[in-house]
C-alpha cells in the first residue's frame, strides 16, 4: 500500500489521511460545473477533424470507395490500416484495467476508468472501417451469420469473419465491463447531485445502487471474472488482426511471428495514446494531482518494454526472411527498408525503436513535456508500422509485372483525421459527464481505507 | 421555456416521495471501517437476520464479519461459458458441416482448428453477458430504484464517505429502542429511522390495460413497421443504394439499342456447335418418322428418384404431379391432355423422348432445358406414373 498510494496522498487537502468527500468533490467536478475554456478550444479542434471526416465519409458513401487510393495491386489501405491502428489503442485499456488489476496493480486505479472508456471509443472508431471498406455498408449485415433468404453461411474458415466475432465481442465485454465499474459512481453522482435532470440520468444509470456489501460480494468477484475473461481476450482480438495477413500468403505477411509481435505493438500503440490523452486531459480539466507524474513513469516504462519487444520483432523478422532462403522473402524485406516506401520504414522504426530508448532515463520518464513528444512519435510511429505492413507487401509481391505504387488521395486523408476527430470528441465528452477515476475505487486505496486490525478469514 | 422544464424536473427528481409510511429500518452511520466492521460483527452475532451494511467501496473482511456465504456466481461464468463454447462448435458444425456444405481452400466442410476462433470468443462473449446480467438481474436484484432507502440521508452519505448499517424493521428480533440503543453504543455518530415511502401508482389494477401503457405499444409497434418498410421497399431503392443495380447492360428479354435486329440475345456464329452438344437427328420430323430406340438408363432407385426431381420440376406446372393434366397454370396455358392415354401408355420410349426434345404443337421444346440423360429418366419416372395409375389387380396379390 505504501508505494501504489502515492496519488492520492498528493491530493494536498488533509494532512496524512485523504477525506473521501474531497476525493468526490475533485473526481465529480467536471461533471458539475461548466467546462472551462480549455474544454471548449479541445472540443472546438476535435469536433472541426470529426466533421472533415464526416463529409469525407459522406463523399464517399455517395460516390463510393472510387475516392480512396486504393486500387490494384494494393486493395487495402488507409481502412484496414486505420482498423489495426485503433484496435491496437484500444488495448492498452483493457491490458490496464484487467490485466493490471489481476497482478494487483494498484496505481492502475488512477487511470483504469480512463483507459476502458478510451478502449471504448478505440474499438468504436476501429470497427467504423471494416463496415466502410466494404464499399455498400448498408448491406454488413451479412458478415454475420444469420438465416438470410440466400440459404447462405458465412465463411467460418476466414480470418476475416473471426474478426467480426472477435471485435464485437470484445467491444461488448469493455462495454459490460466499463459499465460494471460506472455503477456505483453513477450512485455517488446520483446521491450529490443539485440538477433534476441529471438526478434522473444518473438515477437511471446507477439502477439503484446502493452499496450494500451484499452486492459488493457478488461485484467483487464478477469484476475479477470480467478481469479474467478480458486478459485472453485482448490477446485473441490482436492474434486474429494479426491473422488476416498471416493466414494469406503475401510476402512479409505469412509469418508465425505476427500474433504476439501485433499484441506488443497493439499495447505500445495503446500506452502511447493513453499517455498523449491524459496527458491532454490532465491539463484541460486540472487533474494533475490525480493523474500523477509517478502513474506517468510506469507507463513510460511499460512503452519502454513493449518498444523493445517491437524492435525485436522487426529485428527478427529481417532474420527469419534471410534464415528463410526465399529469395522473395529476403527481397521483401530488403524493399521495406530500401525500396520506393523506406521512408515510410524508418519513420516506423525511428519512433517505435530508437526514441522510446530515451525512456531508460529517469529524468525524460518524469519530464511530461518530453514524454509527451516521445509518445507522439509514438502514435506516428505505430501507424506507419501497419502502413509499412500493408502497403509495401501489397505494391511489390511476387510477380513484377503485377507491382504498382499506391497513392492516398485526401479523401483517404480526411476520413484518417475524422478518425482522430471521432476519438477526441468522445474522449472529451466523457470527461465532462462521467467520472473518469473511478470513485470506488480510488477510495478503497486511500490509506486507511481498509480496516486496522487482522480478521478471522485473512 | 427550458428554465420552466429544468424546474419542473427538479421538482419531480430532487424532493422524493413523501415518507408516511410504516417504519422500514433503523440506520446507524460510522466513520471508520474499523467500526463499521466492529459493528457488522455485533449485528451478525446478535442474530439479526435482515440487515445489510453500506459502504463507499468494499471494506476487506466484511463478508466475514456480516457472516455472508460466499458467492456462487463464478460457477454462473463458468457454465455459461461452457455453453458458448459447445453452442458456437454447434453453430459452426451444423451450418458449414450440414446445412450449406461449402468447400473453402481445399478443407474439409466443417474443421476444428479453424473454428476455435470463435469459438474461443463466444465463450467469453456468452460468459460475460451472463455473469453481468445475472449480477445484476438475479443476485443484486436490481435496479430497485424504489426501495425505501434510496433518497435518504442515509444512503447519501455510505455512497459517498460514511459507513453504514441498517437493520429492518421486518427482523424478528427487532426491538426499536433495543436497536438503537446498540448502535448508539457501538459509536454511531447518526441513528435514524427510516419509513417506507407513499408512491402513487394510481390505478395499478391491470397494467396492461393502461390506456397509456396500449397507446405507446401501439405507436411503437407502427413506427417499427412503418421505419422497415421504409427502410426495405424505398430507402433501399434510392441513390446511391441503388447504384449497384443500374448497371450498363442488357437484361434478359429487353431490346437492345445496340444491335440493328433489336435482339439483346445473341445467337452463336453461323455452324458453331457447342461442346459436347449432339444434334438431334429428328428435330422438326413428325412423330412416325421417329426411329425407334430404346431407353439407355436402367430403371434403379437412384434413376427414378431423378426422374421425378426432374419432371416435378419441369413437366407438372402443366401435366400435373401425376399427369392428369391437372394444370397449376389455372387457364394461362392450354390444358394438355392427360398422360395416361392408352396413346401415351403404348408409345415407346423414344416417342415420348421426341416429344420432350421437339416439342409438340403448343408445348415448347425443352431440350435447352433438360439434359438428355435427364429426359430419359423422366420417362422412367412418367412410366411409373402410368403404371401406379392403372395397376392390375394382380399387383395385389401376395408372392
Ligand atoms: C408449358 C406447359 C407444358 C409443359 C411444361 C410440358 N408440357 Fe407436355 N404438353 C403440353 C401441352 C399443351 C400438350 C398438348 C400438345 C398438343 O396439343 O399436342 C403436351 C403434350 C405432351 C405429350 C403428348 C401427349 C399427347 O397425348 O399427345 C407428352 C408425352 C408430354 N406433353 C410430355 C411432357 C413431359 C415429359 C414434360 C416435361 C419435360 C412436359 N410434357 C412438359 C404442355 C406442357
Amino acid at each position: 500500500m505504501s508505494l501504489d498510494a502515492t496519488y492520492t496522498r498528493e491530493i494536498p487537502l488533509v494532512e496524512g489521511k485523504t477525506s473521501f468527500r474531497e476525493i468526490d468533490d475533485v473526481i465529480a467536478r467536471p461533471t458539475e460545473t461548466k467546462p472551462n475554456i480549455k474544454w471548449f478550444i479541445a472540443i472546438g479542434i476535435s469536433s472541426t477533424a470529426l466533421l472533415i471526416g464526416a463529409v469525407c465519409l459522406g463523399l464517399t458513401f455517395w460516390y463510393g470507395v472510387g475516392l480512396w487510393g486504393n486500387n490494384q495491386p494494393v486493395g487495402w489501405a488507409f481502412d484496414i490500416i486505420n482498423f489495426v491502428f485503433w484496435i491496437g489503442i484500444g488495448h492498452a485499456g483493457t491490458l490496464i484495467s484487467a490485466i493490471l488489476f489481476l497482478f494487483r496493480q494498484k496505481w492502475r486505479t488512477g487511470i483504469a476508468r480512463f483507459a476502458e472508456g478510451m478502449t471504448i471509443f478505440a474499438v468504436m472508431t476501429a470497427g467504423i472501417f471494416p463496415a466502410i471498406h466494404t464499399g455498400r455498408p448498408w448491406l454488413d449485415g451479412y458478415l454475420f451469420p444469420y438465416p438470410n433468404q440466400h440459404g447462405l453461411w458465412v465463411n467460418f474458415t476466414s480470418p476475416l469473419l473471426w474478426d467480426v466475432f472477435a471485435v464485437s465481442t470484445y467491444f461488448t465485454v469493455s462495454f459490460v465491463f466499463w459499465f460494471i465499474g460506472l455503477i456505483p459512481d453513477f450512485a455517488t453522482l446520483r446521491d450529490r447531485t443539485t440538477s433534476g435532470i441529471k438526478k434522473a440520468i444518473y438515477t437511471a444509470l446507477s439502477l439503484g445502487w446502493r452499496g450494500s456489501n451484499r452486492h459488493w460480494q457478488h461485484y467483487e468477484r464478477v469484476y475479477l471474472i470480467l478481469a479474467g475473461l478480458s486478459t485472453p481476450l485482448v490477446l485473441s482480438v490482436h492474434t486474429i488482426v494479426s491473422f488476416d495477413f498471416a493466414v494469406s500468403v503475401i510476402p512479409g505477411w505469412h509469418t508465425t511471428i505476427f500474433p504476439p509481435y501485433f499484441v506488443a505493438g497493439a499495447i505500445f500503440s495503446g500506452f502511447g495514446m493513453v499517455s498523449t490523452v491524459l496527458i491532454i486531459v490532465r491539463k484541460v480539466f486540472d487533474m494533475e494531482h490525480i493523474i500523477t507524474v509517478n502513474t506517468l513513469e510506469k507507463m513510460n516504462k511499460i512503452l519502454l518494454a513493449t518498444g523493445t519487444i517491437v524492435g525485436y520483432a522487426y529485428a527478427m523478422e529481417f532474420f527469419i526472411a534471410w534464415y528463410s532462403g526465399n529469395p522473395i522473402e529476403q527481397f521483401t524485406f530488403i524493399n521495406r527498408a530500401f525500396g520506393p516506401y523506406s521512408w515510410a520504414y524508418w519513420i516506423m522504426f525511428s519512433c517505435n525503436v530508437f526514441f522510446p530508448q530515451l525512456f531508460w532515463f529517469k529524468k525524460i520518464r518524469r519530464s511530461i513535456p518530453i514524454t509527451f513528444v516521445l509518445v507522439l512519435l509514438v502514435n506516428v510511429g505505430m501507424w506507419f508500422e501497419r502502413y509499412v505492413i500493408i502497403v509495401t507487401s501489397l505494391t511489390r509481391d511476387y510477380l513484377p509485372s503485377s507491382w504498382g505504387m499506391y497513392f492516398p488521395t485526401m479523401y483517404d486523408f480526411g476520413i484518417l483525421l475524422g478518425s482522430f476527430g471521432m476519438f477526441f470528441t468522445l474522449v472529451l465528452l466523457f470527461a465532462k459527464t462521467m467520472p473518469v477515476v473511478a470513485m470506488s475505487e480510488i477510495k478503497a486505496v486511500t490509506e486507511g481505507a481498509q480496516p486496522s486490525h487482522k480478521h478471522k478469514h485473512e | 421555456m427550458i428554465g420552466k422544464i429544468l424546474k419542473k424536473l427538479d421538482d419531480k427528481f430532487l424532493k422524493g416521495e413523501p415518507r408516511t409510511g410504516e417504519l422500514f429500518a433503523v440506520a446507524a452511520l460510522f466513520d471508520t471501517p474499523d467500526q463499521i466492521i466492529h459493528a457488522a460483527e455485533k449485528v451478525s452475532g446478535a442474530g439479526y437476520k435482515k440487515f445489510d451494511v453500506l459502504t463507499p467501496y468494499p471494506v476487506h473482511g466484511m463478508d466475514g464479519a456480516m457472516n455472508l456465504k460466499p458467492t456462487g456466481i463464478g460457477w454462473v461464468g463458468l457454465i455459461a461459458g461452457m455453453s458458448g463454447t459447445f453452442l458456437a462448435f454447434l453453430m459452426i458444425w451444423w451450418m458449414v458441416g450440414i446445412n450449406y456444405p461449402n468447400i473453402f481452400g481445399g478443407k474439409p466442410y466443417f474443421n476444428l482448428p479453424a473454428s476455435i476462433p470463435i469459438m474461443f470468443e463466444l465463450t467469453v462473449l456468452l460468459s460475460a453477458l451472463t455473469l453481468v446480467g445475472s449480477l445484476i438481474a438475479l443476485f443484486m436484484k436490481l435496479p430497485a430504484n424504489a426501495n425505501p432507502l434510496m433518497d435518504t440521508d442515509f444512503v447519501k452519505r455510505v455512497t459517498s464517505d460514511k459507513f453504514g448499517i441498517y437493520i429492518e424493521a421486518k427482523d424478528p428480533k427487532f426491538k426499536l429502542e433495543e436497536v438503537r440503543t446498540m448502535f448508539e453504543g457501538l459509536g454511531s455518530t447518526s441513528v435514524s429511522n427510516i419509513h417506507e415511502a407513499e408512491y402513487d401508482l394510481g390505478d395499478t389494477k391491470n397494467p396492461l390495460l393502461n390506456g397509456k401503457f396500449i397507446g405507446a405499444l401501439l405507436g411503437t409497434s407502427v413506427a417499427v413497421v412503418g421505419i422497415t418498410y421504409f427502410v426495405l421497399n424505398v430507402l433501399l431503392f434510392l441513390p446511391p443504394f441503388d447504384w449497384m443495380h443500374r448497371q450498363p447492360k442488357v437484361l434478359p428479354q429487353t431490346e437492345s439499342k445496340f444491335f440493328k435486329d433489336g435482339f439483346s440475345m445473341r445467337k452463336p456464329v453461323e455452324g458453331t456447335v457447342a461442346r459436347g452438344f449432339m444434334p438431334y437427328e429428328f428435330k422438326g420430323m413428325p412423330d412416325s418418322l421417329v426411329v425407334i430406340t430404346p431407353n439407355p438408363l436402367p430403371v434403379t432407385q437412384k434413376v427414378l428418384d431423378l426422374g421425378k426431381k426432374r419432371y416435378d420440376s419441369y413437366c407438372s406446372p402443366c401435366h400435373g404431379f401425376y399427369g392428369k393434366g391437372d394444370s397449376r397454370l389455372r387457364g394461362q396455358f392450354p390444358v394438355p391432355p392427360t398422360l395416361h392415354s392408352v396413346k401415351v401408355t403404348n408409345w415407346k420410349d423414344a416417342n415420348i423422348y421426341h416429344v420432350i426434345t421437339n416439342g409438340q404443337n403448343t408445348m415448347p421444346s425443352y431440350a435447352s432445358s433438360i439434359s438428355r440423360d435427364d429426359r430419359w429418366a423422366i420417362i422412367h419416372y412418367l412410366r411409373v406414373l402410368q403404371r401406379s395409375a392403372n395397376a392390375p389387380d394382380s399387383d395385389l396379390e401376395t408372392k
